[in-house]
């Protein structure tokens, strides 16, 4: 085992630490400030990585490309919004059809095919694993960026009803407001997140496959309690929305080291999603301990 | 102002559990007026304000205010012109967001939301010079999270929301019985102020007969989803809680006669 091994791959999963910590903003949103359970997000995240792709082969800029993942996870978020609020369908099976949908979706959007290629030598990418430290800083840019966005939209009066509804539906409707149209903006911007990291990440690797979103909703959850332990222990004494966004991001990144120390130890990789499923378990029941009174939807 | 017509809800229809919470009430509310309403558990007097607030929609009958019928109206919608406090002091505020986060929220109520950031500096200024009357220190703590107030303070922060854009009606079901004596008896003080100070058309439940004698400017009195007893003025006044009871005594007889006159005829 050579530690210089292990720090070569430190750069790949910071970039994956920043790619998937963008996934987990989105997830965020629904879990901890709608405080709703959205699956659909392992299928919105191969649907931008598709849209991604196919837009950039059809010629679009990559940032163009990107922008289009972002309206199609939107989308994708919407209808779950709307089979939710219109047919009365909980969120939770409301996310779990779209996402099960969505695999086809996915499947037409990349013409049958359930792997494609889009190889920085022939395209022109944002990122790629092929130059780091571009996509590295490129990856920190971006976050920053959606950061302060969600920042001031959670500021707005649009974004505080919101939270409200998240935090005390009784009072959001005493007070006017609708949670459908909270949570329909909710989920379309969540999934808007997702979709777009879902692109950034197909750039990266240099292709899209249908199965990409697999796990990402646990990746997701990962990322924001991993985050919230460390933030709890680092900063005990300032609990800003900021920084809870920060963490978000941090939870990603670390998340990635750690996988990454478990390949290193020659960890067989088919064991990998056990691996992802025992760290989350560990940070969720570490924060349980931590607060005794435990997160506020654990019970769901 | 407030024009309720011959309204009838029964919840569970058609089953075992069967049971007619409103039957055919008519009650109409002048403006600046201030009603509190009386009644034994289950005589409907939570179910009368859940009606007008709009949790669920009504069997039979309309309800009108300032002109405007809001029968069809969804809950979030009639909140334009309706503020409420509820009985459980967690419900009335967002725990977890600052109590200028709470106010802003409540200030905005009936409008559009829009992108604007959600408070200004002078909105803030606004809601120090609220709570200062409010006498509980909370003006120096627009930033602490709702949630970490006591249950006295929460309603009145709650009442405070209710009211600050002075809504048509406001609706106050019980919003003191989970409090302490002294606590309760405070928050009633405040409600008052706010209620005369703004001049709003309201109706606050309560359990208890004396407040229900000691505030207000009317008093109706519920059974059996019906409204049984209703005074004001003079005669409201003078009123006392052993008069109350016997009248209750009464007047429930009175329709348990008339019922078994009807079974028996």
């Amino acid at each position: 085992m050579n530690l210089l091994n292990l720090f070569s791959r430190f750069p790949t999963a910071l970039a994956q630490g920043l790619i998937y910590g963008i996934m987990a903003l989105g997830v965020y949103i629904t879990f901890r400030i709608l405080k709703i359970s959205d699956l659909t997000v392992d299928g919105s995240f191969a649907t931008g990585g598709a849209a991604a792709v196919m837009a950039i082969i059809a010629g679009a800029s990559p940032i163009v490309a990107l922008l289009l993942a972002f309206i199609t996870g939107l989308l994708c978020g919407a209808v779950t919004a709307l089979l939710n609020s219109r047919l009365k369908i909980p969120t939770v099976l409301a996310s779990i059809l779209v996402q099960l949908a969505l695999y086809s979706v996915n499947l037409k959007i990349q013409k049958g095919s359930a792997l494609i290629a889009v190889s920085v030598d022939r395209y022109n990418l944002l990122i790629s694993s092929r130059n780091l430290t571009k996509s590295n800083l490129t990856g920190l840019l971006l976050t920053a960026v959606i950061i302060a966005i969600l920042y001031w939209f959670f500021g707005t009066e649009t974004g505080c009803a919101i939270r409200a509804t998240g935090n005390n539906q009784a009072m959001a409707r005493a007070n006017g407001i609708n949670p459908a149209v909270s949570r329909f903006i909710g989920l379309s911007m969540a999934n808007g997140l997702v979709g777009f990291a879902g692109g950034l990440l197909a750039q990266f690797q240099g292709f899209t496959d249908v199965s990409m979103g697999r796990g990402a909703i646990v990746i997701g959850l990962a990322a924001i309690i991993i985050g919230e332990v460390l933030h709890s222990i680092l900063i005990p004494r300032n609990f800003s929305f900021m920084l809870r966004l920060i963490f978000v991001i941090v939870g990603g990144i670390i998340y990635y080291m750690v996988m990454v120390i478990i390949l290193w130890m020659h960890i067989d990789s088919n064991d990998l999603k056990l691996f992802t499923a025992l760290i989350v378990a560990a940070f969720f029941a570490a924060g349980n301990l931590k607060n005794k009174g435990g997160f506020s939807n654990a019970e769901d | 102002m407030l024009k309720i017509e011959h309204i009838s809800k029964t919840f569970n229809p058609r089953t075992v559990n069967e049971k007619k919470a409103l039957s055919d009430l008519s009650l109409s509310l002048e403006d600046g007026e201030f009603v509190t309403v009386i009644g034994s558990n289950g005589a409907g007097k939570s179910t009368l304000l859940n009606a007008i607030a709009g949790t669920w929609p009504l069997d039979e009958g309309k309800i009108i205010i300032d002109g405007t019928d809001i029968t069809s109206l969804p809950d979030y919608k009639r909140a334009k012109f309706i503020g409420r406090v509820f009985q459980d002091p967690l419900m009335g505020t967002a725990a977890d967001m600052w109590i200028e986060e709470n106010m802003a929220l409540a200030l905005r109520r009936g409008q559009k939301r829009t992108l604007a950031q959600g408070i200004t500096s002078a909105q803030r200024e606004q809601f120090r010079v609220l709570l200062k009357d409010l006498d509980l220190q909370l003006e120096e703590r627009l930033s602490t999270k709702a949630g970490l107030l006591s249950g006295g303070q929460r309603q009145a922060l709650t009442l405070l929301m209710a009211s600050m854009n002075h809504p048509q009606l406001l609706l106050l079901d019980e919003h003191t019985a989970a409090l302490d004596p002294r606590t309760a008896k405070k928050v009633l003080t405040i409600t008052d102020k706010l209620v005369r100070e703004n001049n709003l058309t309201t109706l606050m439940i309560t359990h208890n007969m004396q407040d229900a004698i000691d505030y207000g400017d009317r008093l109706i009195m519920m059974n059996d989803g019906m409204i049984i007893l209703d005074i004001k003025g003079e005669e409201k006044k003078n009123t006392t809680r052993e008069e109350l009871i016997s009248r209750f005594n009464d007047l429930s007889e009175e329709k348990l006669n008339s019922d078994n006159l009807l079974l028996t005829s």
